[in-house]
């Protein structure tokens, strides 16, 4: 046991010097080149997560294939909090929603094929997100940040609460036992193929969304975030812009609850609640808000460290974990990302640059 | 048929009434002026008129349009354009950007997904930023910017649109005299195509620039007429140039 505890010890220390350390050393060197910090953070957050299963013992490729998933969760609240400045505290309704969705679907219909099962989870946290945003953001008139927050949490408490109550959900146990994810005949199992599946989806879904707020309309969603009376007065339509990317991130939630209810084998109301709602504000925060990347560090931070202090100081732990996050919310507002990365490049670009770039294609 | 009419505009707030059934009409290529001591309704006359209040009673129609019930999104879609008393760049995004983002509001959202009307509207980003003498700054963050040039960041913004109609809440307010006198000879060619509401403290200014005046008193209009006329108004002499 002692042996399984130094290897958590050790690996997590990986993970975090492993992403922590261009945070401490290199902010003055990079700062001067400009332009270019975050593809290389990127790209080595990127090569750590492809080697990891190799170097990893396998209950700890399986951690880590939760953190991936997680860190998807997390992009979905970036895009909506962080590039829109809508203060989403009830992300988990869509991720447990989609997550208790593909349990149904699997426990009643028997379908686990990974084929149904994404589309339906996306589709699942999709249409939540329409539901909800379209009562909460949409009306003639914008609606005011609290009654915004106030909403997105309740929705996560009401389902919460929903579902401990009703039978057909399992109440407080949730729903146990669900068969693996399938493709054909292949049944995807914890380990590294499923690790390596849920990366590409990351991989995939941070790229569709560094296109999206790199495009005209992430200037828009800038344009939101600063100042939305202001842009509404260009003749945006503010409002349509929250819904729409209120949806946006709502289906990304989907996506990761139902590869979340396979991969863990069940689902229970907690990822419906309050706690993973305010988790996912927590890993983004942390991380740095506005930056895709700093939202999937910060959620591999954050659990890295959990579980190693959960293993190495049992009972303080989550006192420690709560100073740490005081500590950088307090010092560095724009999270730990804001070490290396310069407020120019983070604001970033949008758009191709017609003439200054010169190489841009039409 | 003028182009804005904004008739027996009321806009009470609790026990305090603000405005007073005041009336402002603007012809097509205008410069209007609303001029009036602290507190007499100018800028809650200007924001019944860009739909940032809406008035208590009253009626404002805009090219032949009864607007009254417009959002800021539909009268900024009909044409009416407002630059905010409170500087409302945004700060941590470039001049490029700003401009950028004012010239884009109509495009649709597919168009904006792919970025397909940055290379088209580039050249009208550079000659907005020429004209207000910023093309050199492009590229650096609004935040950077002196005050004066802010606002005139903030101008090239709200024209940026192509408004048929400007509405200007104090644009010389913290500005130096130098920079007064070019605010007015920007805002001289938009004449061609765009009218003007202006509220300001600086009389001279105003004088230089306007066409017309309204001289709003304790919510209501005192006068109305060429700046000739408001000159000769002895009551308004009594009342705000004195003072001034």
């Amino acid at each position: 046991m002692s042996g399984a505890r130094e290897a958590v010890a050790r690996i997590s220390e990986d993970v975090v010097t492993g992403e922590g350390a261009p945070a401490a050393s290199a902010p003055a060197r990079q700062a001067s080149a400009g332009w270019k910090v975050l593809p290389i953070v990127e790209g080595l957050v990127l090569l750590i997560a492809l080697v990891l299963p190799w170097v990893l013992q396998d209950y700890l490729t399986v951690f880590a294939t939760r953190v991936v998933i997680l860190a998807l969760f997390a992009l979905s609240f970036d895009l909506v909090w962080g590039y829109a400045g809508i203060m989403s505290f009830g992300q988990a309704l869509f991720f447990g929603a989609a997550g208790y969705g593909v349990a149904l679907m699997a426990r009643d219909l028997n379908v686990t094929s990974i084929l149904l099962i994404l589309p339906a989870g996306a589709l699942i946290g999709l249409t939540a997100a329409l539901l909800l945003g379209g009562f909460l953001l949409l009306g003639r008139y914008p609606s005011s940040v609290i009654f915004v927050s106030l909403g997105t949490l309740t929705g996560s408490y009401a389902a919460d609460r929903l579902a401990r109550g009703w039978y057909y959900l399992g109440g407080q146990n949730g729903i146990p036992s669900i068969p693996p994810l399938t493709l054909g005949s292949y049944e995807f199992e914890e380990g590294p193929v499923y690790y390596y599946m849920v990366l590409a989806i990351l991989v995939v879904v941070y790229l569709l969304c560094r296109f999206l707020v790199r495009s005209q309309f992430g200037l828009a969603l800038a344009g939101l975030r600063e100042n939305e009376q202001r842009i509404a007065f260009f003749g945006y339509k503010a409002q349509h812009l929250k819904a729409i990317i209120f949806a946006v991130g709502g289906t990304i939630a989907g996506l990761a609850g139902s590869l979340y209810a396979f991969h863990e084998g069940f689902v229970w109301p907690n990822m419906l609640g309050v706690v993973f709602s305010t988790q996912v504000v927590l890993y983004v925060l942390f991380g740095g808000s506005g930056t895709l990347i700093g939202a999937v560090i910060g959620t591999v931070i954050i659990e890295g460290v959990s579980f190693w202090l959960s293993d190495n100081y049992r009972d303080v732990w989550p006192i420690i974990l709560g100073v740490l996050l005081l500590l950088v919310i307090m010092f560095r507002p724009l999270g730990l990302i804001s070490f290396v990365l310069g407020e120019r490049e983070r604001v970033g670009r949008f758009g191709k640059a017609p003439k200054e770039a010169g190489n841009a294609a039409p | 048929m003028p182009l804005l009419e904004a008739q027996g505009i009321s806009k009470v707030f609790g026990k305090l009434t603000a405005l007073d059934g005041a009336d402002l009409t603007v012809g097509e290529n205008e410069f209007h002026g609303l001029i009036g001591p602290n507190g007499s309704g100018k800028s809650t006359l200007m924001k019944c008129v860009a739909g940032a209040e809406v008035p208590t009673t009253g009626k404002v129609s805009f090219v032949n349009t009864d607007i009254t019930a417009f959002t800021p999104t539909e009268r900024a879609r009909a044409g009416m354009s407002l630059k905010f008393q409170i500087t409302s760049v945004l700060p941590t995004l470039t001049l490029y950007d700003n401009i950028l983002l004012a010239l884009q509001a109509q495009s649709s959202l597919f168009d904006l997904v792919l970025s397909r009307t940055r290379n088209r509207l580039h050249d009208q980003v550079m000659t907005m930023l020429t004209q207000f003498r910023l093309a050199d700054r492009a590229h650096d963050a609004a935040a950077a910017l002196s005050h004066g040039q802010q606002q005139w960041l903030e101008i090239a913004m709200a024209l940026a649109g192509k408004p048929r109609l400007l509405l200007l809440d104090e644009p010389t307010g913290g500005m130096s005299l130098e920079e007064r006198r070019v605010t007015g000879e920007l805002l001289q060619p938009i004449k061609q195509h765009c009218s003007l509401v202006i509220v300001e403290h600086d009389l001279g200014f105003i004088r230089d620039i306007c066409d017309r005046l309204t001289v709003l008193d304790q919510g209501k209009v005192l006068a109305s007429g060429t700046v000739a006329e408001i000159q000769a108004n002895k009551s308004v002499q009594e009342i705000y140039l004195r003072r001034a």
